[in-house]
């Protein structure tokens, strides 16, 4: 299954995310993982949300330039191990990766890495085929992260 | 298809005898000014000496500071009772420069602009509608003029105020209209918001573009957008105005108004003459004025003639767009850089937005150029990298036309300080 990233322009100037999440938190769409990829004078916010189709409306009002970008949110055992079994896999059949981040979901149980890679529909059956779960946008805005309640 | 068939398809010979008799008749009223009285006394030089019409090299220059130095009355050479109409050219730095035109003064004025309008396709049953400042700057009053003089429909809108500007084009249904090309891509960006399209939404079939320098690539962006014909026009308003050179239906070089006007193109360091075809300064003498003749006047404008006829059988000589101005010139490092580059450098990269802006910096002892470009909002693909390769290419191509290397940052569409009149290009931060 295919999620969505939502990739944002900004200039390196103080204020920038601030700018980001306050349209956001007006717009009530929850945050669910952030990367900055900068250069020296300008960057790419990305950002895994709970209703990207929103934030992208409310964004874009705000006179940003945001783009919406499919990306695999792939289910990994967050213990040691976890992640390598993923990466290890998309190297060994080839699949450049753009950009990669993660977010735990329940620690020491489960964790979520984003990947945007060059070959979406190869990797996404890829790691299916090998036993990971992909989730898409609204299983990524109906699942609770950072839960730290559970004994 | 002309205005004046016998005057813009006259021969070169009769069109350099007429020259020389309005040039000699030109400087016997000049001299009746205190300016050109002294002037000429100083160069030892007497209106019958102008035998030829070589012998306009004997005239001395006549530059920007001497209007203002002689500021108001000195360039006069009729009484004040003859005068109807002053024009003033934006003083941008010290003190404004005024223009007067006597009655036969403003009738010749509009004959140009009426004839300059007509060549490029205006018509009687044209509705044009005028968005530039009305007022002491002449592109207001004189196109208005002009179009009234060929008989469209002529709506004052002035500039700015791009809702009701789009308003008044659909509600009459302007044909035509007058623009600065800056003001004509954000228009259209007003449009988009209002989620209209020019070419559906409104009957616009052409427009005059003028006032500011612009490349042809921008030319063809504004065409493209509004799927109209724009023609490049140029005046100054110590030659009235506009009106003074023009794009007939070739879209290629204006035609200079030489029945009205002679035309010098000089080397700006040795002042002497330059071959047709080569860039230099653009001079120029008044034929007909009769309120303030204006003797070889240094417009500080760069151009070239184009050399060859024109298939439209007008014989008066093209003069290329402006490609620079000899004081706007930037120099960085010893080289010699004009914002007009770098605009038509930056319009054939694909991916580049609306608007730049150019920062000149001195760090230390090193002057450095900044230039925010605008990325095009279709071109963001979320990807950083992509994004980068676009500031390189910039870096590059700058570097391989400029010399220069410059610093260059991506900036989001629409965020650069735009002006509903002359877009502001080059921001100078260097302590003088
Ligand atoms: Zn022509």
């Amino acid at each position: 299954m295919i999620a969505h990233q939502l990739s944002i322009f900004a200039e390196n100037k103080p204020g920038k995310l601030a700018a980001v999440t306050s349209v956001l938190a007006k717009a009530k769409v929850s945050i669910r993982a952030t990367t900055i990829a900068t250069t020296d004078t300008f960057g790419v916010i990305n950002l895994i949300v709970d209703d990207p189709t929103a934030a992208q409306a409310a964004l874009t009002k705000a006179g940003m330039m945001v783009k919406l970008r499919p990306v695999l949110a792939i289910l990994i055992d967050d213990k040691p191990g976890g992640l390598d079994r993923l990466t290890q896999l998309l190297f060994k059949e080839g699949v450049n990766v753009n950009n990669a981040y993660g977010f735990v979901l329940e620690s020491r149980e489960k964790a979520v890495f984003v990947v945007d890679v060059d070959q979406m529909e190869k990797a996404e059956k890829l790691v299916e085929k090998n036993g990971f779960r992909t989730l898409d946008t609204d299983a990524l805005s109906t699942i609770e992260p950072f839960h730290y309640m559970k004994y | 298809m002309y205005w004046e068939k016998e005057l813009e398809t006259m021969n070169r010979e009769q069109l350099a005898t007429l020259q020389l008799e309005r040039l000699q008749e030109t400087t016997r009223r000049a001299v009746q000014s205190y300016y050109y009285g002294k002037a000429f006394t100083d160069a030892g030089l007497h209106p019958k000496d102008i035998r030829t019409l070589d012998d306009i090299r004997r005239i001395p220059f006549t530059t920007k500071d001497d209007l203002r130095e002689n500021w108001p009355y000195g360039f006069l050479a009729v009484s004040k009772d003859e005068l109807i109409r002053m024009h003033s050219s934006s003083g941008t730095t010290g003190r404004a420069t005024v223009i007067f035109h006597t009655k036969k003064d403003v009738d010749a004025w509009t004959n140009l602009v009426a004839r300059s309008m007509y060549m490029a396709g205006l018509r009687k049953s044209d509705v044009f509608q005028n968005m530039m400042t009305y007022g002491l700057f002449t592109g207001g009053l004189g196109f208005h003029y002009g179009a009234e003089r060929v008989g469209a429909l002529t709506i004052p809108a002035g500039a700015g105020n791009s809702k009701r500007q789009i308003q008044l084009m659909r509600d009459f249904d302007t044909t035509a209209i007058h623009i600065i090309p800056s003001y004509a891509l954000h228009l259209y960006t007003v449009f988009e918001e209002l989620g209209l399209k020019p070419q559906k939404d409104t009957k616009v079939r052409m427009a005059f573009i003028g006032a500011e320098p612009h490349s042809e690539k921008m030319r063809k962006r504004i065409e493209e957008f509004y799927g109209f014909r724009a023609f490049n026009s140029y005046g100054l308003s110590e030659m009235n105005g506009p009106g003074v050179a023009f794009e007939c239906p070739e879209q290629n070089g204006m035609h200079i108004w030489e029945d009205n006007f002679i035309v010098e193109i000089i080397d700006p360091v040795t002042l002497q003459p330059v071959p047709d075809g080569r860039e230099g300064e653009l001079v120029m003498t008044t034929l007909l004025r009769e309120g303030m003749p204006v003797l070889r006047y240094r417009t500080k404008d760069l151009t070239r003639i184009l050399p060859g006829e024109c298939p439209c059988g007008r014989t008066h000589r093209r003069i290329e767009r402006i490609t620079g101005r000899t004081d706007d010139m930037m120099i960085l490092k010893g080289v010699n850089i004009f914002p007009i580059q770098i605009e038509k450098k930056l319009m054939e990269i694909p991916g580049v937005g609306r608007n730049f802006v150019i920062l000149l910096e001195r760090e230390g002892f090193n002057d450095l150029m900044h230039i925010k470009v605008e990325v095009e909002r279709e071109f963001f693909n979320g990807e950083l990298r992509h994004l980068e390769a676009l500031r390189r290419r910039i870096v590059e191509e700058l570097k391989s036309d400029i010399l220069i290397t410059p610093k260059v940052d991506l900036v989001e569409p629409d965020s650069l300080p735009k002006t509903e009149g002359k877009a502001v290009r080059v921001i100078d931060n260097r302590e003088k």
